[in-house]
């Protein structure tokens, strides 16, 4: 079992008014020195699959088919293994970006 | 008679099929039907309507879980074989999803909900839904939408514009949208995409009856 936890974000080159809006309330509440504010949305879900690379292309596939909308959309995400190590904690196992 | 027999898509969460309903079979006569979100087959429709409203309460991204309904598969195949397709302001945002238009429909760039009448140019008069627009430039119809920001990357507008695919513009930009567009159409011109809402202009009484000159180019193009 592998855990997939999926970031998706407005391309960079979208403005978003949302980020806008919400910096304008950091700004007013005194932090003078932030910037670049941007919202996304984080999905987490968990796969049964027989291997990492099988797990990486479900990820990859829903995320292009329906997460995310690439017109307007960037994800990237972090695949863990659940399946106990030897120590007994679940690893991060891969990470990706598909901009 | 008219050859059109029309079709209303609904999708949890649609709220316009019913003013789509009105404004085709009691105002303009048409044969009318609704097709549940579930069926498979748009049946012997030949022009399908996709509503405005929230579908499946706009989870995810507006439009995003609609395309995925068991209908849309029928009315993407439809579309490819050069069956009429309008989408109307979530139906916009539906089309844009499954692929029958170009780009996509971001939130307002005020972040404000916008629900008033506007103007619009219509920019080609020679399209099966403005065919009838005789002697007239601009449309008075409401808009009534959050997500009505249309973008696209700079080749597919560059096209949109060089190809008369940009129907109609917003005279005053209500949301931000990339260069005004408020309605776009696909390559082969049958399938069409507008954030207004024409199917609530249809009658005098309600402040407008601009929209009804949309229904009457479609009805039009089939006889």
């Amino acid at each position: 079992m592998y855990l997939a936890k999926i970031k998706i974000t407005l391309r960079k080159s979208i403005l978003d008014p949302q980020g806008k809006a919400v910096e304008h309330s950091i700004l007013a509440l005194g932090y003078k020195n932030v910037e670049d504010t941007r919202i996304g949305k984080y999905i987490e879900l968990k796969i049964n699959a027989d291997s990492e690379a099988e797990a990486k292309k479900i990820v990859c596939e829903i995320s292009d088919k329906l997460l995310a909308n690439p017109v307007m959309e960037d994800y990237d995400y972090e695949i863990m293994s659940l399946n106990p190590s030897s120590n007994g904690n679940s690893v991060k196992i891969h990470t990706g970006k598909v901009h | 008679m008219s050859k059109a027999k029309f079709g209303i898509i609904v999708f949890p969460g649609s709220n316009c099929d019913h003013d789509a309903y009105h404004a085709l079979g009691h105002v303009l006569n048409q044969d009318v039907k609704f097709l549940w979100h579930k069926d498979s087959s748009i049946g012997d429709r030949n022009v399908i309507i996709i509503p405005g409203g929230f579908s499946y309460g706009d989870y995810l991204r507006c439009g995003a879980i609609a395309r995925f309904s068991n209908i849309m598969k029928d009315v993407v195949r439809f579309a490819s074989q050069g069956g009429i397709v309008a989408g109307i302001c979530n139906g916009f945002q539906i089309v844009c999803e499954a692929g029958l238009l170009p780009g996509a429909l971001l939130r307002n760039a005020n972040l404000k909900f916008v629900c008033k009448n506007v103007t619009l140019n219509i920019e080609n008069k020679k399209t099966i839904f403005t065919n009838a627009v005789n002697g007239i430039d601009k449309l008075v119809v409401p808009i009534a939408h959050g997500d009505g920001n249309y973008i696209c990357d700079e080749n597919t507008l560059k096209e949109l514009e060089e190809t008369g695919r940009v129907l109609f513009r917003y005279e005053d930009n209500p949301n931000g949208s990339i260069n005004n567009i408020a309605g776009i159409i696909n390559k082969t011109g049958n399938v069409m995409g507008m954030m207004p809402h024409p199917e609530r202009a249809s009658e005098d009484e309600v402040g407008s009856h601009d929209g009804r000159y949309i229904f009457e180019s479609i009805i039009n193009s089939l006889n």
